[in-house]
């Protein structure tokens, strides 16, 4: 899909936000702000950057998508959906029994989901595994992973980093969503990441920090590191604002995990069609 | 019947089995793949790392991701064998496993040297008597432990090939080589040692040839011992424990807790099936402590003597 445009890819990202709050209405349950910070370089992935096949979602070539901060799950069944990885009437199915669309990413039960995800910290590690298997089977396919900011205070994921680095994965580029909340509070308050950009250049990353809701810088920065192959991992720190695109959701901390009632979806949807205010 | 070996018995670390075994399974398969949190050298991973040196990855110090890397890798084909001690392979990492592992079934083995008290002068900390419970209550995880070289071999070859979570535990120490190296093993399938009527002996890992002993003995007082060999505790072999019921009395003799170990996991299936005591010998709810193997059987009361009283206050 790379002849899409820039005007394209934005009004794209306007759908699947709107799916991605939809989708949380329906259920009365899920997690919006952390799907509308998302919600840019996700739908730059999935409709322009990533190789990927909604009639074969197992293709052994295809790019591989890691959502580690998995709660935020709607953004990413708005892809597929859109993306027609799953019929559309799925989005009404969130959190239902036997949807595909389960509270958190489950590759066993939703076609396009590379690895079951929902634990926070895990999901870096398990991305880079897969980027070490296209190395080792010399493949060319690319793996794309998104970790979250309040995620990155796991041990984990700089366990993660340092493998990596190790293993020279630059067929793995990393989305860390800055989105500054966690569930508790501001991620400054709660436990101070400092500054993420120079931490992962420490370990070894090329980094570059970008506005995470602007199309233009995620698409240029994606065009940067594409055939860059000098051993080492990428990784793009996107300032973004949670519950972008939704007034009263934006860098409100309640609208981490809370579901819109009749009248805030109403509002949602309808500021969500009139656009980013950028 | 099973012909064993007699008396004395080689003595090897089932450790050393995995190391042989998985070294042969890399030449065989470019997809196996071993997994190293450090202690390569320790889990005798050496072999493989020297042979294959490409299907070999060491992560460090870092368990976490070794469960979560080896998940990655399980997706695209490879069939990654994580290798460290068993408190760290069933503890540290025990959420990977069960989020990244387990919940979406992924083709991952976890193979843990240093498995319940063989660790002996480690002291507490090195000593792994929760792993098999762990693993135990964790949805599609198999849920394994040899009793000598021989049987751990064929059961890490069988793990290889059959699909998901595995979790296979190894000794440090040597244990006497009771089984040819012919005999098969089948995943899940209870290895029947002894035939007899009066009392019925399940043992597993490191405490089979103890149990082989005391049965021994049981017979020379006149005592008709039926001895099961549970490598596998997880699927456990649910018909060879219903045919036990039919005696009634079981002895059950593990290097782990008692608790939610091989014990638990035929005191499940007897509960459900039938009228039977079970007595339990095991790990007695308590951790260990530096001392000689040998000792911390003798104080946790694993030991043949113990074995043979139990078995005959069944009678």
């Amino acid at each position: 899909m790379s002849n899409i445009t820039v005007e394209e890819l934005k009004e794209q990202a306007i759908q699947l936000r709107q799916t991605a709050v939809t989708m949380v209405y329906h259920a009365q349950s899920g997690h919006p702000g952390g799907s509308l910070s998302a919600a840019d370089f996700v739908t730059a992935l999935y409709f322009r950057e990533m190789n990927v096949n909604p009639e074969d979602p197992e293709w052994a070539d295809r790019d591989r998508f890691v959502l580690s901060k998995g709660h935020v799950a709607p953004i990413q069944y708005a892809a597929l959906a859109h993306r027609g990885f799953v019929p559309m009437e799925t989005v009404k199915t969130l959190r239902e029994y036997k949807s595909p669309f389960q509270g958190h990413p489950d590759s066993k039960k939703c076609p396009g989901i590379d690895i079951s995800t929902g634990s926070l910290g895990q999901g870096l590690s398990c991305a880079a595994g897969m980027a070490l298997a296209g190395k080792l089977d010399e493949k060319d396919y690319r793996v794309f992973a998104v970790i979250g900011d309040g995620e990155a205070q796991e041990g984990q994921i700089w366990e993660a980093a340092q493998s990596a680095v190790k293993y020279k994965l630059d067929n793995l580029i990393v989305f860390l969503d800055d989105n500054g909340l966690q569930i508790d509070g501001p991620t400054n308050e709660i436990m101070p990441n400092l500054d993420l950009e120079k931490k992962f250049e420490a370990f070894g990353f090329t980094t570059k920090r970008i506005d995470g809701h602007s199309m233009e810088e995620i698409l240029e920065t994606l065009d940067e590191v594409k055939n860059v192959k000098d051993g080492k991992p990428k990784i793009i720190v996107c300032n973004t604002i949670k519950g972008k695109g939704v007034s009263f959701m934006e860098n409100v901390v309640g609208w981490h995990g809370k579901a819109p009632n009749e009248e805030e979806y109403d509002k949602a949807m309808e500021e969500l069609a009139r656009g980013l205010n950028a | 019947m099973i012909v064993l070996n007699k008396a004395p018995y080689e003595q090897k670390a089932t450790r050393e089995a995995f190391g042989d075994e998985i070294a042969e399974l890399g030449k065989e398969n470019k997809d196996i793949m071993v997994v190293d949190a450090d202690i390569g050298g320790s889990c005798k991973t050496t072999k493989f790392m020297n042979t294959v040196p490409k299907q070999h990855v060491n992560v460090g110090i870092a368990e976490q991701n070794a469960a979560g890397l080896a998940a990655g890798l399980s997706t695209t084909g490879k069939i990654p064998f994580i290798s460290t001690y068993a408190v760290f392979g069933s503890l540290r990492m025990a959420e990977q496993v069960r989020q990244e592992v387990c919940y979406p079934n992924l083709n991952v083995k976890i193979a843990c040297s240093h498995g319940g008290l063989t660790p002996a002068n480690d002291g507490g900390s090195h000593q792994a008597i929760e792993d098999m419970g762990v693993y135990r209550t964790i949805p599609n995880m198999r849920v394994i432990m040899g009793a000598d070289y021989n049987a751990t071999r064929k059961l890490v070859r069988q793990a290889a090939e059959i699909y998901g979570p595995v979790y296979l535990r190894f000794t440090r120490d040597k244990v006497p080589v009771i089984y040819d190296e012919n005999e098969e093993f089948e995943i899940g399938k209870a290895k029947q040692l002894k035939e007899g009527n009066d009392v019925v002996i399940i043992a597993n890992g490191d405490t089979v040839c103890l149990a082989l002993e005391a049965a021994e003995i049981l017979q020379s007082k006149g005592i008709s011992v039926k001895l099961l060999d549970m490598h596998t505790i997880k699927p456990i072999d649910r018909e060879a424990i219903i045919e036990c019921t039919k005696i009634g009395k079981i002895v059950t003799v593990e290097d782990h807790n008692i608790l939610n170990g091989l014990g638990s996991a035929v005191s499940d299936v007897v509960a459900e099936e039938g009228n039977t005591k079970v007595r339990r010998i095991g790990v007695q709810d308590r951790f260990g402590e530096s001392a000689p193997y040998e000792k911390l059987l003798e104080i946790n009361g694993i030991t043949v003597e113990n074995i043979v009283n139990t078995a005959e206050g069944l009678l």
